[in-house]
């Protein structure tokens, strides 16, 4: 097979995107590799989100919900860890763990036990009802922790020392970039393989279609709901990691204003393509930093650039410097 | 023997309008009917409540030995229905081996055996489905309600639309199909190449089964009162 043009930008991507790190360890600039880091976990998310958004063409507006989820997965069991503060006692004893394989495990059951019944109920309707009703049940959740005063509230909660991985120390801003690097590029290998895979071919063709999916036997809620599932347990592992980068977790990585960010990644990059959301959170990165030290309102220009994207290149960045049209 | 297929007394209705008076039809393993009648006299909505795309009110559907009411429309294409819609449908932004791969289920059909069927799929394997002609996108839509393994293959207007030449390579196809001894039940207006293919015919009128019969009892005399030819 040739190389397509995509395929030359997403490589171009994927070796800048590993390269600029490198050299800021290089030139011992470790900020740099921390923005680098965040363009890692946001990318994560919005792989998750355009699973469902970009292939299956459900708008969800909550996928905050389920990076908060992962984020607090991460907080509340090193709170515990670290107060030596069991979860529970009874029936059985539940500890906490600065383990992150562990609560990486525990955000993804998590997620995808609030995704299936958030997802049971949303994925009956459709347009503009699913989503506000996914944004509705995010805000549910983003009360229920503002007004949880066991795990902060308002406040938030606060990691004292990262989080643990086998064999790497954590705390390096390079080693943490490597972890976040690979995790991403597990998800975005699994994303290729299940988008191209029967269920992913259904999934698409529902949206497409959904009556002709039918009329072959696939039921579209079903195929929906599995993807909804797997969608919020990606961002849910997202979360998880971002509550680790910052070692601070709050409610506001639970709020519409995260849902909206997360969407301006997959948008910006290129809804449907594979490399869209790491192409969105790194320009979204790039310019909240290289904007936001100049002007404050940086959001401005920001919103106007998605505007020239949604209504001129609804392929997003890739979809530009690919050269190809592709509409979602 | 008890028939593959079996319609006794259906009416339907869209919304307050009765569509369908009484439709009573029944298939044979292995036979193949053509259900004609003229524009608007209920061949589509008869084989939209087959699919369960469309609920009845009155009457009984039955396939394979199951009573089709309520039933979600894709148990009942689990069951064994596979239907080629009316304006092809293929799903236009994948591939045509992305189409056939999205439908398959278990069985003797698979991607070679349609491509030994239409050996014009197997060319334009990656490409979209949008950039291929009427014809090829008709010989995808086969194809793909063929991946899902059916025991009866249900064609609504297979050939509307297309050039002769393309026309008769889907006939030869669905000969094959018939040879083969799939159960078919195609609607269609051309009276010369059902009668290649049909063993007989149903022909509904307002709503209603208003004759049946063997191929070569429909004469010249019923053609002209009911199918206006």
């Amino acid at each position: 097979m040739t190389m397509n043009r995509e395929t030359l930008i997403n490589t171009i991507l994927a070796v800048a995107f590993v390269a600029v790190p490198v050299i800021a360890m290089g030139m011992n600039e470790p900020f740099i590799i921390t923005l680098a880091t965040k363009v890692a976990i946001f990318a994560m998310a919005g792989v998750g989100l355009n699973l469902v958004l970009g292939f299956g063409g459900l708008v969800s507006f909550g996928h905050a919900a389920f990076f908060g989820i992962g984020g607090y997965a991460a907080g509340i069991l090193a709170s515990h860890a670290l107060n030596y503060e069991p979860i529970m006692e009874s029936p059985f004893l539940i500890e906490g763990t600065t383990q992150m394989i562990v609560i990486w495990i525990v955000a993804l059951i998590v997620s995808a036990l609030v995704a299936l019944a958030i997802g049971a109920i949303t994925l009956r309707t459709s347009g503009v009802y699913f989503i506000m009703i996914t944004l509705a049940f995010a805000q549910m959740i983003y009360y229920f922790a503002i007004s949880w005063p066991a795990y902060g509230g308002e406040d938030g909660l606060s990691i004292y020392v990262r989080n643990g991985f086998p064999g790497l120390n954590t705390l390096d801003p390079i080693s943490f970039f490597a972890l976040c690097a690979v995790m991403l590029g597990i998800v975005m290998l699994f994303s290729a393989i299940l988008i191209r895979s029967r269920f992913g071919l259904a999934l698409q063709g529902a949206r497409q279609n959904p009556q002709r999916m039918t009329a072959v036997g696939i039921a579209p809620f079903r195929i929906r709901l599995v993807a909804f599932v797997i969608s919020a347990m990606i961002t849910a592992l997202a979360g998880a990691l971002y509550a680790d980068l910052n070692r601070f977790v709050s409610p506001t990585m639970l709020s519409w204003h995260m849902s909206g960010e997360i969407m301006i990644f997959v948008i910006l990059g290129g809804v449907g393509r594979l490399f869209g959301p790491l192409a969105g959170a790194a320009l979204y990165i790039i310019l909240e930093h290289l904007l936001g030290s100049v002007w404050e309102f940086w959001q401005l220009p920001l919103g106007v650039l998605l505007l020239i994207v949604v209504l001129f290149a609804r392929g997003g960045l890739v979809g530009v410097l690919a050269g190809e049209r592709k509409h979602a | 023997m008890t028939a593959l297929l079996e319609l006794s007394g259906v009416t339907a209705f869209y919304g307050a309008s009765q569509a369908l008076f009484g439709i009573d039809l029944s298939l044979n393993e292995g036979e193949a009917v053509a259900l004609m009648g003229r524009n608007g006299m209920g061949k589509t909505t008869t084989i939209k409540t087959i699919c369960r795309m469309m609920e009845h009110r009155d009457g009984l559907i039955r396939f394979a030995g199951q009573d089709l009411a309520r039933m979600p429309s894709h148990k009942a294409a689990r069951l064994g229905l596979g239907l080629v819609p009316e304006g092809r449908r293929c799903f236009a932004r994948l591939s045509v081996m992305e189409n056939l791969i999205a439908a398959a289920r278990p069985g003797e059909w698979d991607f070679d055996r349609v491509a030994g069927l239409f050996p014009r799929l197997a060319e334009r394997r990656d490409q979209k489905a949008m950039t291929l002609s009427g014809g090829e996108q008709q010989m995808l839509a086969i194809g793909r309600a063929l991946m899902t393994n059916p025991r009866l293959l249900i064609l609504d207007e297979a050939t509307e639309g297309l050039a002769p030449v393309v026309r008769q390579e889907i006939w030869a196809a669905i000969n094959q199909l018939k040879q083969s001894g799939l159960t078919i039940l195609v609607v269609d207006k051309s009276l010369k190449e059902l009668s290649g293919v049909a063993d007989r015919y149903v022909v509904v009128e307002k709503g209603v089964t208003a004759w049946t019969g063997a191929v070569n009892e429909l004469t010249d005399e019923l053609a002209d009162r009911y199918l206006g030819v």
